[in-house]
């Protein structure tokens, strides 16, 4: 045996007590299947390639890919600089390129859908492994896949063992929910975040960016949104701005669905658009304050079509979120102009039919510019008329599964979230409940079962800005990664455990400041 | 009675000046005019007074007027405003420092006065203090007066601030065992302390996770008994530069180490310091707490804390002495052999009161004074009469304010640390529970009250590391910072979330991760780097 390169603090670190798990590939979330054989082939910075297989249909001209290979060539040696240099061992056989091949049209300058493919298969065997997907977006999660088989064994030498992986996502929709109106979150934050989603196999970046405190969202129909709503004038995002989201983002197979929440949570809408909002009374006068948008108005729908017109163009996504949460009532029950169209409807007493008004009409605007809705429970659950192929997020903790059971029999698709609000914290391992939900573990056919789409982890923002996101957000969100995209039967918690250990030591190796699961320490 | 009078007069202070209401930890007593000086950086200096007995040369003030300089102006350079700019406002080029006591040269002591006053008036702009310690009170309180117009142009309102802390040890813990946090977020936290005016840095070195301090008398230590002995570890020289860069900020180092429980970690370094545990009449290849019965093993303790009484200066050590588990003791045979020659019969905490008397024996031997967990007190352990106790239960045995109930009427001296664990994470705005605990609530005469020294806040670290340390700790920490320096009739949780909310963007400006009390923004946010 060759001791070239094993210098003392490698000596010492065989020493050291309970360390991390053997050195070896850990792999989050897991795929579909894996196979791995004991026989190692070792890398190293100066030899190993990734490039496009011959029989690819996309090539250099593919810069998403050009720019992914790029990344992971990084993940895989750069991260890990202090190491020790390349000490190969004569006996093993060397990796020295992995070719990407992509069968059907790749679809590189796409953005990716609902419907996108994920599915890869990677083969990994010296000297030259192949990594096989129908579209560019399987190459991304195939590109995550293989670098994290690759480990450092003790002497520093880049190490992978002889695998064969098929993988595919066991739910299409795996989303992340950031809110950039209780604080603003810098775009180097939102950036980094999606490093993070893409380490994750996430793919949607659900974008909750303007809310009752403040709309930094930057209309160029309607300046004035964010000149008078934002929190100040350097906490707005410009038209630039979510171009670079947007296309960071698809770069990594990642949809951003922006959600504009209304007719509730719009009280910062108020500032920049004079008489959107219902004046609230106080007996016959008016207070002062108001309520949610105003339903009633022929201009309130004016607007909310121009104004979805663009948001339209903005964001490429075939959905938009539009919110319809929490709608608060008072205000509306003290408007006598309200009260008095209320009568002409015929809605009586029944604000929720209000509601119901204001939200179809909302909806026929979005289809008009040709775009699918997503919105909160509440709107299913107020009997609103919904078209079909609207989809519903579920938020509420309380008998959430009766909700998708309901949700789903009235034939709608169904994202869940409720059992996933990562904003609400508590001590200790609090991801072990994230991970043990299944998300189709409620009453329903196998017709209702396929309805579900994803689901999505929360980080509402009311305690949380660019201090403390990332540490919040990862490893905690992992959990539901691996609960989205891995099978059903993937559900051993102390295997979790070892892998998520490992794997958010890798994040924090990536520049993710991933918080520690428990004591212990990363090796690195 | 007095507190609605003061209180109104907090009021009536907040509302006259808005720009003193941004001061944390809230001085003892303030008062402040709309009426201001302009602040210019070119020429702004710090000066000591002729009759200062610290004058030039003197480390800890040298280094504050740097430093401060460089949180009021950053250390860019600056131009003379024009003139025209210069006239709207009366200008102050100096802040004057005077000190009573020399002692640059000395370590902060739980007996160091730090109480100081400020007077920026018509004629003065002047810092008087007893201490270099005090001093650096007050220079921190005068950073938080200076203010920025929207022009950016600086000024400070018409001030008088006399300010002393309610108590004399305000503590933050750290826990470098179950993570190791690298030098710089231990070094980053001290500044921090500082803005908060803490005064001791509790160092939870070591526990059964690893053993990161390097000892020199028994370096195997950590060689066995850290995460990583290349990179996981304190050495000599960061020990000192910790102590240093404490010192200079007016801040104590009070290292822990704590046995004779929590010490796995040293078990791989010393072979025969651990108890052996034993199924039936075998070992079971598993350790215990340290082993009490051996001479070697108090061989060792003299030797190790020879050395560590050495390194660290200050008077006081920690001792630890918490949540010993008897089971493993209670397993050994020879341990029960010792136990029924000693005549301890099955009460092992008779065994843990023989280990840790016989501890604090050779603890004291070398003129150190010690802080131990409650449980040596819940045990009944003889311990010297200046021993200080530090209370962490919350309910059990008793409920915390019991127990100090229980600590002072026995003559001990009290530190408050169970309401203030920070590691423990709720939703919401928790600080303002941390804020409203009274450490003085609890049956007792005055002159009970009266060895009640301070309290800590605790951040263990069994879910921290330098990832999440920072947003935890800030501003969350700064609500037992503020309970423990200002006056007792500073209870206005109002007040206080105002006063808050400003002071953790002021960290923010500062480059601290301090993360939000609630929504809202600061002019300038956190940006990852």
């Amino acid at each position: 045996m060759e001791h070239r390169g094993l210098g003392l603090p490698a000596l010492l670190a065989l020493l050291a007590p309970c360390c991390c798990a053997a050195p070896g590939p850990t792999l989050w979330p897991m795929p579909l299947s894996v196979k791995t054989s004991p026989r190692l082939l070792v890398l190293s910075r100066e030899n190993f390639s990734i490039y496009h297989d011959p029989s690819s249909t996309a090539g250099p001209s593919c810069s998403l890919l050009q720019e992914a290979f790029r990344r992971y060539y990084d993940y895989i040696f750069d991260f890990n600089k202090s190491q020790l240099g390349p000490a190969k061992r004569n006996s093993a056989v060397e990796l020295k390129q992995l070719l990407v091949s992509v069968v059907l049209e790749p679809e590189c300058d796409l953005y990716p859908s609902i419907t996108s493919d994920e599915s890869y298969t990677l083969a990994v065997e010296g000297p030259v492994a192949f990594l096989k997907a129908n579209r560019v977006w399987g190459v991304l999660r195939g590109l995550e896949t293989f670098s994290q088989l690759i480990y450092q064994d003790s002497y520093g030498t880049f190490t992978v063992n002889e695998s064969n992986i098929i993988d595919s996502p066991r739910f299409p929709h795996r989303g992340i929910l950031i809110d950039t109106a209780r604080h603003f979150l810098p775009i180097k934050t939102i950036l980094k975040t999606l490093d993070a989603m893409a380490f994750n196999k996430f793919n949607v970046l659900h974008w909750h960016i303007v809310d009752d405190q403040s709309f930094p969202y930057q209309s160029v129909a309607f300046p004035e949104l964010s000149n008078k709503g934002s929190y100040s004038l350097s906490h707005v995002y410009t038209p630039n701005d979510v171009r670079t989201v947007i296309e960071y983002a698809r770069l990594r197979g990642i949809r951003v669905i922006p959600e504009f929440d209304s007719p509730g949570h719009t009280q910062s809408w108020g500032k920049g658009q004079k008489n959107l909002l219902t004046p609230c009374y106080n007996g016959p006068k008016q207070s002062g304050t108001f309520g949610p948008i105003n339903p009633i108005l022929n201009s309130t729908y004016c607007f909310l079509s121009q104004f979805f017109k663009e948001v339209s163009t903005v964001f490429p996504d075939q959905f938009v979120h539009l919110g319809g949460d929490e709608v608060e009532f008072t205000c509306w029950e003290s408007n006598p102009e309200v009260i008095a169209f209320m009568k002409k409807k015929g809605f009586g007493r029944d604000f929720q039919r209000l509601q119901s008004f204001y939200i179809q009409k909302l909806l026929g605007i979005v289809s008009t510019v040709n775009k699918g809705a997503i919105v909160w429970q509440e709107v299913f659950d107020d009997h609103a008329k919904l078209n079909p192929g609207t989809v519903v997020q579920v938020w509420k903790n309380e008998m959430y599964p009766v909700t998708q059971a309901a949700v789903t029999a009235a034939g709608f698709p169904v994202i869940l979230s409720a059992p996933w609000y990562l904003d609400w914290i508590s001590y200790g391992q609090d991801w072990r409940n994230y991970y043990k939900v299944d998300p189709l573990d409620f009453d329903g056919s196998q017709e209702q079962k396929k309805l579900v789409i994803g689901g999505e982890a929360c980080l509402w923002g009311e305690y949380v800005d660019a201090t403390n996101l990332t540490p919040r957000l990862w490893p905690r969100a992992s959990a539901v990664g691996e609960r989205l995209w891995s099978q059903q039967n993937i559900k051993d918690l102390e295997d979790a455990y070892d892998r998520l250990t490992i794997h958010r030591c890798r994040m924090a190796r990536r520049g993710i400041a991933a918080e520690p699961l428990f004591t212990g320490y990363c090796n690195f | 009675m007095a507190g609605p009078g003061l209180w109104f007069s907090l009021l009536l202070a907040a509302a006259l000046a808005g720009r003193a209401a941004a001061l944390w930890p809230w001085p003892q007593y303030v008062q402040t005019s709309e009426s201001h000086y302009a602040i210019f950086p070119y020429n702004f200096q710090f000066r000591y007074h002729a009759s200062s007995a610290a004058q030039p040369g003197c480390s800890v003030l040298d280094e504050a007027f740097q430093r401060y300089r460089d949180l009021l102006f950053s250390s860019r350079s600056w131009q003379p405003p024009e003139p025209a700019r210069k006239q709207h406002a009366p200008e102050k080029s100096s802040l004057v420092i005077l000190v009573g006591t020399p002692g640059c040269n000395e370590l902060p002591s739980l007996e160091s006065g730090e109480n100081y006053t400020l007077t920026i008036n018509d004629d003065h702009c002047f810092l008087l203090s007893e201490t270099v310690w005090g001093a650096l009170r007050g220079l921190e309180t005068f950073s938080q007066l200076v203010w920025r117009s929207p022009e950016g142009a600086f000024f400070i309102n018409k001030t008088e601030i006399e300010d002393f802390p309610r108590f004399p040890h305000r503590g933050l813990l750290l826990d470098t065992s179950r993570h190791y946090l690298p030098l710089t977020s231990i070094l980053d936290t001290l500044d921090v302390m500082a803005y908060n005016k803490f005064n001791v840095f509790h160092w939870h070195l070591v526990d059964d996770s690893s053993f990161p301090y390097d000892s020199f008398t028994f370096p195997e230590l950590t060689r066995k008994g850290s995460y990583d002995p290349a990179t996981h570890i304190y050495t000599a020289q960061d020990v000192k530069e910790v102590i240093e860069y404490a010192r200079l900020r007016g801040i104590r180092v009070l290292a822990e180490f704590d046995t004779p429980g929590h010490t796995l970690s040293w078990g791989p370094g010393v072979p025969g310091l651990l108890t052996p545990c034993y199924s039936g009449s075998h070992p079971t290849g598993t350790f215990g707490p340290v082993n009490p019965i051996l001479n070697t093993t108090y061989e060792f303790m003299s030797a190790f804390f020879l050395e560590v009484s050495s390194v660290f200066p200050d008077f006081y050590l920690h001792l630890g002495g918490d949540e010993v588990d008897f089971t493993c003791w209670k397993s050994n045979p020879d341990i029960q052999a010792f136990m029924k020659k000693q005549g301890f019969g099955n009460d092992f905490k008779q065994l843990e009161s023989f280990y840790i008397q016989t501890l604090l024996s050779i603890v004291s031997a070398y003129d150190k004074g010690y802080v131990v967990w409650q449980e040596v007190f819940d045990n009944k352990v003889k311990v010297r009469p200046d021993t200080i106790i530090q209370v962490w239960r919350e309910e059990t045995p008793v409920h915390y304010t019991k127990e100090m109930e229980l600590i002072t009427r026995a003559g001990f001296r009290a530190l408050l640390s169970a309401p203030w664990y920070l590691n423990h994470i709720t939703y919401g705005p928790d600080w303002s529970e941390i804020y409203m605990v009274e450490p003085l609530d609890f049956k007792g005469s005055p002159q009970q009250k009266a060895l009640v020294i301070g309290g800590e806040a605790c951040m263990w670290g069994e879910y921290v590391d330098s990832t999440n340390l920072a947003p935890r700790l800030w501003p969350r920490a700064g609500a037992v910072a503020e309970r423990l320096w200002s006056s007792e009739l500073v209870t206005s949780v109002d007040f206080a979330f105002k006063r808050l909310t400003r002071f953790r963007c002021e960290l923010l400006r500062r480059g601290v991760q301090a993360q939000p009390l609630n929504v809202g923004y600061c002019e300038q946010e956190f940006e990852e780097t």
